[in-house]
Order: structure tokens, then sequence, then C-alpha cells
């Protein structure tokens, strides 16, 4: 008899323990994915992971990878100066859509257009979590929510925003691509598309972002299977899986050279002061 | 510290502080326009690239100091500049450092407020600067400079206290300090001290156990934990206090003034000594923590006091707490809006002394 074959285990970078997420919610999929990327992409021991304020807030207890606590929103400009800082690590955020599409709307565009040299999962489940249901920017027109209870309208709040339309839409945006976490086979193509997001990092192309569209059977007062089916049935439609930009085949981009550096260029830190 | 010096230059105190902080090694800055600071980030955005350092336009205050978080977070000596309006916004940021035992050094030209207020001078941030400001119990060092000399040289204490305590540090001046120019002697510190920051950043968990810098504390008593060990170590830092003293011995009145305004004082007390009126002058540098045992000293000689500020009376609360046990302290405000000269102070000195 053959000896045991080992052909399905957690990614080395995932940490064993039980999850707080609630039953049915994609987060848990969404970090199995960025755990098995980072180790095939053999990022365990250069990772720097900025969390941000929601359901997966705990994304640290998860991952083991250094971590750091952006406040609501900040989490792309927080990994700004961590990338800075340090510039040889692979440093990526992940956000909800309250998070990133709402008190975080200006960083996001701000970090994308520049090109950061960072990687950003948006974890898009039409809804705030956390804090127990409320509209997002992201909510679907007619859908139910703790702070809009008659249905989202558009006129009254506005129409859900498209990120990825957005991002991809920026200069310095290198990769983006909204995919899926509803089925099998859309579990596939979110896992290559976060695949993409971390290379171009990694490349010093740009700025990589992938959105995820997440359900929140909770919040969304469903079951899990009802959750998916309404993820391929309502948002799917309003938020169209695609790649919205990709421009890995330029390669890496270099700054234009900086006009005003003559006087101090070649002197040493001392010579400055 | 021993230190290499080099000739003397003629710049404002803007330059100053960023000359200040290149010499304290700084790698990372981040910021956004506001008068009357702009001179830092014009100054540092050739400079800094210069030496292998990052200068990045932030696209607001908030994501200013957020970058100051991350940069922080690497291990980075890092900094961010403004103005009062820009400083209120990086509050959330700042609260967040001090909650993640993270070191930075930010500062701030004081303009006058409340609002939009002016672009000139004042002192009207001193509550928001020595109460924290931000969300939370945490206290930031923060340093007043009164000249062009101490904007340079408190800016390499100012790193030197950050990585020391892993808090972040203010360097409070304003738009005099900001904007005049004087004769500063540079001068680079020999050896810098990181305080073993390696052992906390942020670099790769690397054939080590992962590191996680974070302010949230759910579990029963974590929070309780945490800010225990932070009052600690406030408690550690009231061994920075320190001011300049100046002809206090024989002194009837001692009045308090700090930063450009202390100075303009001092100039008030000169005059006024040259006609033998017995004052002097304390000039708090630290603010917090503020020279309380100081100030306490010379109300137990049983002097009078008479607190000068370019503000409504803010730093007169913490003279009055510095003196209670022993007597009370007068208050004069000069308004915002109006730049002081010495002729302004003399008559308020007299009126007290004649009390
Ligand atoms: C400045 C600030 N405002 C509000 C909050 C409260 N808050 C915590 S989580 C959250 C919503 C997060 O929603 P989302 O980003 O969609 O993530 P999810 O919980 O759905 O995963 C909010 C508003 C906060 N922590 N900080
Ligand atoms: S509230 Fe929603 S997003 Fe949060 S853990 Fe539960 S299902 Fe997931």
């Amino acid at each position: 008899m053959s000896a045991e074959q080992i052909v399905f285990q957690a990614p080395e970078i995932m940490i064993d323990r039980a999850t707080h997420y609630c039953p049915g919610c994609h987060h848990g999929i969404a970090h199995r994915l960025v755990g098995e990327v980072l180790t095939e992409m053999g990022l365990v021991d250069d990772t720097l992971c900025v969390g941000s304020i929601g359901c997966s807030v705990f994304i640290y207890n998860y991952l083991n990878v250094d971590a750091v606590e952006a406040p609501h929103g900040r989490a792309p400009a927080v990994a700004t100066g961590l990338k800075r800082a340090r510039k040889d690590k692979f440093v990526f955020t992940y956000q909800g859509d309250g998070d990133l599409a709402s008190i975080g709307m200006a960083e996001i565009v701000h970090a994308a257009n520049r090109g950061e040299r960072i990687s950003v999962v948006f974890v898009n489940n039409t809804v705030y979590g956390m804090t127990g249901g409320q509209m997002a920017p992201t909510t679907l027109i007619g859908q139910k929510t703790t702070t809009c209870p008659g249905g989202r309208c558009a006129d009254r709040e506005g129409a859900p925003i498209r990120m990825s339309e957005i991002i991809g839409g920026l200069g310095g945006t290198a990769y983006c691509e909204r995919a899926s976490l509803d089925s099998v086979k859309n579990i596939r193509r979110a896992k290559k598309a976060i695949r993409k997001a971390f290379e171009v990092q990694q490349q010093g192309i740009g700025f990589g972002f992938v959105e995820l569209l997440s359900g929140c059977p909770t919040n969304w007062r469903m079951d899990a299977v009802a959750a998916n089916k309404r993820i391929t049935e309502e948002m799917i439609p309003y938020f169209p899986l695609a790649v919205f930009k990709d421009v890995t085949a330029e390669g890496a981009r270099e700054c234009m050279p900086e006009a005003d550096l003559s006087e101090s260029a070649g002197k040493s830190a001392k010579e400055v002061k | 510290m021993s230190a290499t010096q080099t000739k003397r230059i003629f710049i404002k105190g803007n330059e100053a502080i960023a000359r200040g902080a290149l010499a304290a090694g700084l790698t990372c800055y981040f910021g956004y326009p506001i008068t009357p600071q702009n001179d830092i980030p014009e100054f540092l955005s050739t400079e800094l690239p210069a030496v292998g350092g990052q200068f990045v336009q932030a696209e607001s205050e908030v994501a200013s100091a957020n970058m100051l978080l991350g940069a922080a977070a690497g291990g980075a000596r890092a900094m961010t500049t403004s103005s009062s309006p820009g400083i209120s916004l990086m509050q959330e940021a700042i609260s967040y450092l001090a909650g993640s035992d993270l070191p930075a050094v930010i500062v701030n030209i004081n303009r006058g407020g409340p609002g939009l207020g002016d672009i000139g001078t004042s002192q009207g941030d001193y509550f928001q600067s020595t109460r924290g400001g931000g969300h939370g119990d945490y206290r930031t060092l923060v340093l007043a400079p009164g000249t062009c000399q101490e904007a340079y040289d408190m800016m390499i204490e100012a790193f030197d206290l950050a990585f020391k305590y892993r808090n972040p540090v203010l360097v409070l001046g304003d738009a005099i300090v900001g904007q005049m120019k004087e004769p500063v002697t540079p001068w680079v510190p020999e050896t810098i001290n990181n305080y073993g920051a390696e052992d906390w950043c942020l670099s790769g968990a690397r054939g080590r156990e992962k590191r996680l810098l974070k302010s949230l504390f759910l579990e029963e008593g974590a929070l309780a934990g945490q800010n225990i060990r932070l009052q600690e170590k406030y408690t550690a830092m009231q061994a920075e206090a320190r001011a300049d003293v100046f002809a206090c011995d024989d002194a009837e009145l001692v009045v308090v003034a700090y930063g450009s305004i202390g100075r303009i004082v001092k100039s008030s007390i000169r005059r006024l000594r040259a006609e033998g009126h017995k004052v002097g002058l304390v000039r708090p540098l630290t603010l917090y923590p503020f020279p309380a045992a100081v100030l306490e000293d010379l109300a137990r000689q049983g002097k009078k006091f008479l607190t000068i500020e370019h503000n409504c009376g803010q730093m007169v609360e913490d003279v009055r707490l510095s003196i209670r046990k022993y007597g009370d302290s007068d208050f004069h405000g000069h308004m915002p809006g109006n730049l002081p000269g010495s002729d302004d102070f003399t008559d308020p000195i007299l009126a007290r002394l004649g009390r």
C-alpha cells in the first residue's frame, strides 16, 4: 500500500486558529487566497500587512506576517509611509468597502494615482459589516440597510460607487481587476487577480488593486447559500467582473529626472547640512 | 552629545527646522502646504531626495500624518510639518502613533485661530499640543523653540526623544520663529541612537516571530494594561522638563512666557532691569513635560508671578497648577491677530510688580 499523500493543506503563512467571522462570510476565503498567493510568491518573510477598520481588523491574527493597524480609511496612506521606509519589502492593505470607498476615498485615489508600489485587497460586501449593517457607498439600489431601511434610493443616497472603474482610470495604477468569491470558478479567478495585483508591486511597475465581491450573510439577513446567489444575480450585473487596467506589458516605470537637484546632487548628508 | 559643527549661516527658522531634521537623520518626510511653514517642505523637496530620503507631498494633512504612522512602523526617522488647522486634521493619527508606541516628529508652526483665523503668529494651540489633542489618554512631548538656533537644536533633540520614549514629539514653533532670519550654527550629532528600533519595527518576519503594531486592545483588562504602561512612560518623561531661567535670583516678580513671546518678554525684562526693577523670566523649553519644579521652587521663595502668552490664557493653567501650594499667577494675554513688541509687555509687568 502506498504512503498517505497530502493533497491539500493550509499555506504556511496561515495561522492555525478558528476565525471570528460569521458563518458564510467571505473574509475567511479572501484571507486564505491572500495567504496562498503570498506563500506561492515566496513573500512570507518579506511581507508587511496594513490592517484597516471593519470586520477584517483582525487579519493580523490569521497571517504570520509583520503588521500595523491603520485608522479607518487611511490604510493606503499608512502603506505609502511604510513602503517608503521599507522599499525592499512587500506591502499590502486589506480594506472593506466602508473603509476604502467612503471615509478612505481620498487616500485610495491618491495612493493609486501616485503609483505607490503597494497592493490593495478591497473586499466589497455592499455594507458596513462590523458596525451592524449600515449603508455603504457600494450598497445597491433598493438594498435595505439599517440606515436606509426603505432601500437605497439613487435620488436620496446617490448611486453605488464602482471603485474598480475609478482606480482603473488612474495614472499610477498598474493592475486593477474586479473578481468575485461567489463560486468555485470565480474564487479561482480571484486568486489569479490577487496574484497579478501583487506581482506589479514586486516588478516595480506600480499600484495593484483587486476588488473581491463578497458576502455578508449576517447583515444581509440571509443564509450563506442565498448570499452567494445574491452576489451572482444582483452584485455582478452592477459590478461587472473585468480587468480594468493592466500595464504589465509596459514594464517598470521610472520617474522623470528631478529638475532641481543639481546643486546638492551627489553631496553626502553631512555636506548638505 | 559630541558633534561636528560647521560655519554659521543666516537662515529662516523654518529652514533651521528642516536642516535640523536632516542633521537628526531624517529619512522620510510627508506634508501638505499651509502658511507659514511652506519653506520646510520646499527645502526638503530637494535636499531630502539628494541624501537618499523620501519626500512625499500628501493629498491632505490626514494622509501626511498617516504616512508618518506607516514610516514610523517601518522604524524610519520620519517627520511631518504643518500649521494649526493642519495639525487639527492630524490628531487622529497622532493618537494612533501614541497608542501604538511609535516614534515620530510633528512640527506645528502655530498660526492664529480658531477656525481659519489668520496666518500671523499666535500661541493658540497650547492646549491642543500639551493635552494630547486627539482622542484618548495620551501625551506627546512638546518642545518650544524661541530662536532659529533653538529650532535647529530642538529638531535633533526631538528625534532623539521620540526614539527614546517610542512616542510622538511635537515641536511647537510659531509664525515668528518660522519666518524670522537669524544666524544659526549647524551641527551634526556624531552618533544617532535608535534605542533598539530594529527590535520592534516592521521589517519582515524572517527568522523571528511576527510583529504587530496596534492600538486595539479588546480583551478584558488589556486596554487598562496598555494605559497603565503609557502613563508610566509619561511619568518617566517628566525627567525631560527644561526651562530657560533668566534673572530670577533676586527677582520679586517672575514672568513666565514661552517661545518667541518668551524671547520678546526677555527684551522687556532687560529694559526694566536696567531701570532697576527686580523682574525675572522663566521661559519653558518643554511644554510637556511642563517645568513645574522650577516654578514651584521660585514660588516657595515667595515670588510673585505673571504669565504672558500670545493667546487668551492657556499655559497660565499649568503655571497655576505648578505653584498652587504657595501662590497664584496673574495673566496678560496679547490677542492673536496683533504682533507684539517688547514695549507691549512693560506696562503689564510694572502693573503686577506694583501690586
Ligand atoms: C474614524 C472612525 N469612524 C468610524 C468608525 C467605526 N467603524 C468601525 S468598522 C466600520 C465600518 C467598516 O465597514 P467595511 O469597511 O465595509 O468593513 P466590513 O466590516 O464590512 O468588513 C466603521 C464605520 C471607526 N472605527 N473610526
Ligand atoms: S458581519 Fe458580515 S462582514 Fe462581518 S464577519 Fe459577519 S458576515 Fe463577515
